[in-house]
């Protein structure tokens, strides 16, 4: 888009759309809930609108957050419509139009949001086929579609005709017959993302770029030290800053509005606050005793078969490890950003929520409003990979749009999302196995100490920071995913201690739970084929329940992928500084879903403990791909984003706040740093589609650690793998 | 006090107030100008999100004050090229499809083009060295690379 067109409303009416009833502007009625059309998930009305001319507008309750699934969900429309694709327009996340689909995580938005959008799409196929047949006096099996036009051997009829005549009020049938794959001319094609013509012509309309009448600046000042409060705000240490209008100081919340951006940044940066003392945070150099010493509050066990506890006292050999992965930043390249604005006693966000519908919720509960006057709307922001703060940053845009009586625009700074945003929280997993002596393994025995929680909201920080309602939940995602392994062993048990409390406010980054289990499952179980001095695939492969032939093939593809040489780890050239290994991981997203496989190929400095990893081989079956591009884009982005992760990144902070405020601090992948990445695609047109914006990420820590091991016989067990680590390691090995 | 402040942006010459002239150009762009091609990463110089060129030179806006933009020539991505006539390298970055969420491409796009000026013909390596403080953390950095080369290779 061109310039954001705020006033949807003036749209949708312009567009003559077939949903009927909404409200056509005036005062709000405060007991009416605000939703401008249907929005029930069981209504095709509440996915879809055909307007007069034919166009069609996609409503979904997921949202792209830079993934390309936009063009994804417009080729689904497209395809069961029997439109071309240009006729398709979609809008994302907004509360007053979109169903509420649940957040945008957990790669659902294909396999939950774009099925059931599937399968309103499909209904009203159906509805307008058979309202077409009869216009036609025809038989329903005796028309076709054509762009949107219903065809007969007795004439032709548009779907613009049809909705003249009558609206789609429908219910969704989820068992409306959809195209069988040979039909299909738009869905599984690879057409170019709809988005990016914009952002490169500096179009793109983020949320970033949203200008509202009346709007002001505003910046957070959260206090140096986490739990501190604001004992005393000296208003007058900014009274000279031109074009400040306000402090805003409740509890530990702090923020300043001012008339234009840099001057609210000058004031944010120059408010002088007496902030009281607070020293809440565990020492990180002790980080995992703090972790195995932090209270239990439940026992899940997520996996159990046979007593391996057992059979692995009469195993021949045992082994025993622990694995732990640091606490992460989502750092996305855009701070987040929203704006607020109240207007006869309701609330509109603007913001790149995952979750505008529960974002709604927890803003109304902030302020004490009923939910039916909050209206929270999706905009594009930078990629966030998970919870990060976009949510935080429409909670401080509202508190101080409340203050100030005007719309406020609130983008953190960059020490606020990396000292603010929620973090990843730290993982640690003990592993114990026993092998006979031909080195099958006969017990299988995890531990991971994980802070309790799953994947609901996330308090808001202002929320938090001012002493205002909230829901009091700790939200790290569904992190007990994984731990169970998708092989056939006689004897398991895994187990997950869920923590009463985290050091950071915990939230989902891009595979969260399911990396760190998987890193140390793959990495343990290398160590097991090392220990049995069987290949690393075929020692998967023997492992693998007879009936996973999708999971055999994906290893079978990587190996011939990788142009994989069979010998066990590790190699045993260990002449001169550099020296090369390969390393492998299967993993069965959430052991239902999306299978992958990986090889890593790393350069190992033996002296400097620096590690390179040169090139990366994928395989990857999510089954049905709507848009493989798009698969392929998001499968590239998770193994650099990951590789990142496993090479450099650590949060670091000291005993009363994150102290990797920067991109010097938290250091992440560089241009020269990323291997050459080589990706198969497995397409299953017959099948589900599954989700592809995670699984692959899963793969990456395990790969890199067994292919370290490969190459240098030293096992990397602490993400991320920092040279001085591989010093040490390779000390004790 | 402020002070008007001149100079050239995307081929107009326009006069911008500011009542402080140690502002930072980017804001002066997006806010004053309506030019939101260039966007606030870090404002630390640290990511490359705002870059665009001064006197032909890539530039990070969120640390030059504004002031010392005055008298100079200012390109951002929308002056770069424009649907109707686009640069070779935003026709190449929608060939490879070099862009998730977006928000590095206006660094991506801006720094290669002033390197492409002076460098018609990199290696690949030298495409990366050129990008080593440009951030991106969608992973879209083979693809910006290829688009790069592609660009390149159309002379
Ligand atoms: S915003 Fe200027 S370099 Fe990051
Ligand atoms: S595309 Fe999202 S940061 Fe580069």
């Amino acid at each position: 888009m061109n310039a954001i067109n705020m006033n949807r409303r003036s749209w949708l009416k312009a567009s003559g759309a077939l949903v009927v009833g909404f409200a056509a502007g005036g005062l709000p009625n405060p007991a009416a809930a605000w939703t401008e059309k249907p929005v029930a998930g069981d209504q095709v009305a509440a996915f879809l609108a055909i307007d007069q001319e034919g166009k069609v507008t996609v409503y979904i309750g997921k949202v792209d957050l830079g993934t390309g699934v936009r063009t994804g969900f417009m080729q689904i429309a497209a395809e069961e419509l029997d439109v071309p694709l240009s006729r398709v327009r979609v809008i994302e996340g907004d509360t007053a139009l979109t169903p509420d689909q649940g957040a945008t995580y957990g790669s659902l938005s294909i396999q939950v949001g774009g099925v059931a959008l599937r399968a309103a799409a499909a209904t009203a196929r159906r509805e307008l086929l058979s309202r077409a047949a009869d216009r036609l006096g025809v038989p329903v099996a005796g028309v076709g579609v054509e762009d949107g036009v219903v065809v007969a051997p007795t004439g032709r009829v548009s779907y613009a005709e049809l909705v003249r005549a009558g609206g789609l009020e429908l219910k969704v049938d989820p068992a409306a017959p959809i195209k069988p794959p040979n039909a299909r001319r738009i869905v599984g094609r690879e057409i170019p993302r709809v988005d990016i013509p914009d952002k490169v012509f500096g179009h793109a309309g983020y949320v970033h770029d949203l200008k509202v009448e009346g709007m002001l600046h505003g910046r957070p000042v959260r206090p140096p030290r986490m739990g501190a409060v604001a004992e005393a705000v000296d208003e007058a240490s900014v009274a000279h800053i031109p074009g400040i209008v306000r402090v805003v100081h409740q509890g530990a919340f702090v923020g300043v509005v001012a008339e234009n951006e840099w001057s609210a940044i000058k004031a944010a940066r120059d408010l002088k606050v007496r902030w009281s003392a607070w020293a809440g945070l565990p020492d990180q150099t002790k980080i995992w005793e703090h972790v195995r010493a932090s209270q239990v509050a439940q026992v899940q066990v997520t996996q159990e078969r046979g007593d391996p506890a057992a059979t692995m006292t009469g195993a021949a050999r045992r082994m025993s490890a622990s694995y732990d992965f640091a606490i992460h930043t989502h750092g996305s390249m855009g701070p987040s950003c929203a704006v607020a604005e109240f207007k006869d006693g309701r609330l509109t966000t603007w913001s790149a929520s995952q979750a505008t519908h529960n974002l709604r919720k927890q803003l109304a509960m902030m302020l004490a409003m009923p939910v039916e006057q909050v209206r929270c709307i999706y905009l594009e922001g930078a990629g966030c990979y998970g919870r990060n703060g976009h949510e935080d940053a429409a909670a401080d845009a509202a508190l101080l749009a409340k203050a100030v009586g005007r719309p406020v625009r609130v983008q953190w700074m960059r020490a606020d999302e990396h000292g603010w945003d929620p973090k990843g929280p730290p993982h640690l997993v003990d592993l114990r196995a026993g092998l006979d002596a031909a080195g099958n393994i006969v017990g299988w025995e995890s531990e991971a100490f994980i802070p309790k929680g799953a994947g609901g909201n996330v308090d808001l920080t202002a929320a938090e920071l001012s002493g205002l309602p909230r829901e009091s939940l700790q939200s790290p995602g569904n992190i007990v995913h994984n731990l169970a392994l998708p092989y056939a062993l006689p004897a398991v048990k895994t187990t997950c201690h869920r923590l009463e409390t985290t050091p950071f406010r915990p939230s989902w980054i891009r595979t969260p739970g399911r990396m760190q289990n998987t890193f140390a499952n793959e990495s343990f179980l290398d160590e097991c084929a090392a220990e049995a001095k069987v290949d690393p695939i075929d020692y998967r492969l023997r492992m693998l329940p007879p009936e996973e032939t999708r999971g055999r093939e994906v290893l079978e593809r990587v190996a011939r992928l990788a142009n994989w040489q069979k010998r066990p780890s590790p190699q045993r050239e260990l002449a001169g500084e550099w020296v090369t290994g390969r390393g492998v991981t299967y993993c069965k997203y959430e052991l239902v879903r999306t299978y992958i496989a990986g090889v890593a190929e790393v350069s190992v400095n033996r002296g400097t403990g620096e590690i390179r990893v040169t090139r990366f081989f994928c395989t990857h079956d999510c089954g049905q791909m709507i848009n493989p591009g798009g698969v392929r884009t998001q499968v590239e982005g998770n193994i650099i984003h990951t590789l990142s992760r496993t090479l450099f990144e650590e949060l670091t902070y000291d005993r009363g706040a994150v102290t990797s405020l920067d991109w010097g601090s938290y250091r992440v992948i560089a241009f020269p740093e990323v291997p050459q990445i080589t990706v198969e695609l497995i397409d299953r047109p017959a099948e589900a589609p599954w989700g592809a914006g995670e699984p692959a990420a899963a793969i990456v820590p395990s790969a890199v650690s067994n292919a370290v091991f490969d190459a240098t016989g030293v096992r990397m067990r602490s993400v991320p793998f920092l040279p001085a680590k591989f010093k040490a390691a390779a000390q004790s090995t | 006090m402020s002070q008007n402040l001149a100079m050239t942006v995307n081929g107009r010459n326009v006069t911008v107030t500011v009542d402080d002239p140690e502002m930072p150009l980017l804001y002066a762009l997006r806010n004053e100008l309506g030019l939101t091609g260039p966007h606030f990463g870090c404002g630390l110089g640290q990511c490359g999100a705002c870059t665009v060129h001064l006197d032909g030179e890539a530039a990070r806006s969120c640390v030059t004050p504004v002031a010392s933009a005055a008298g100079k020539t200012i390109v951002t991505l929308e002056g770069l090229g424009t649907p109707e006539r686009p640069h070779k390298l935003q026709q190449a970055f929608i060939a490879e499809q070099a862009v998730q969420c977006g928000y590095c491409a206006n660094g991506m796009i801006m720094q290669s083009a002033a390197f492409l000026a002076r460098t018609p013909r990199p290696t690949e390596a030298q495409v990366k060295e050129e990008l080593v403080n440009n951030i991106c953390r969608c992973g879209t950095h083979p693809r910006v690379v290829a688009a790069v080369m592609r660009a390149a290779a159309q002379g």
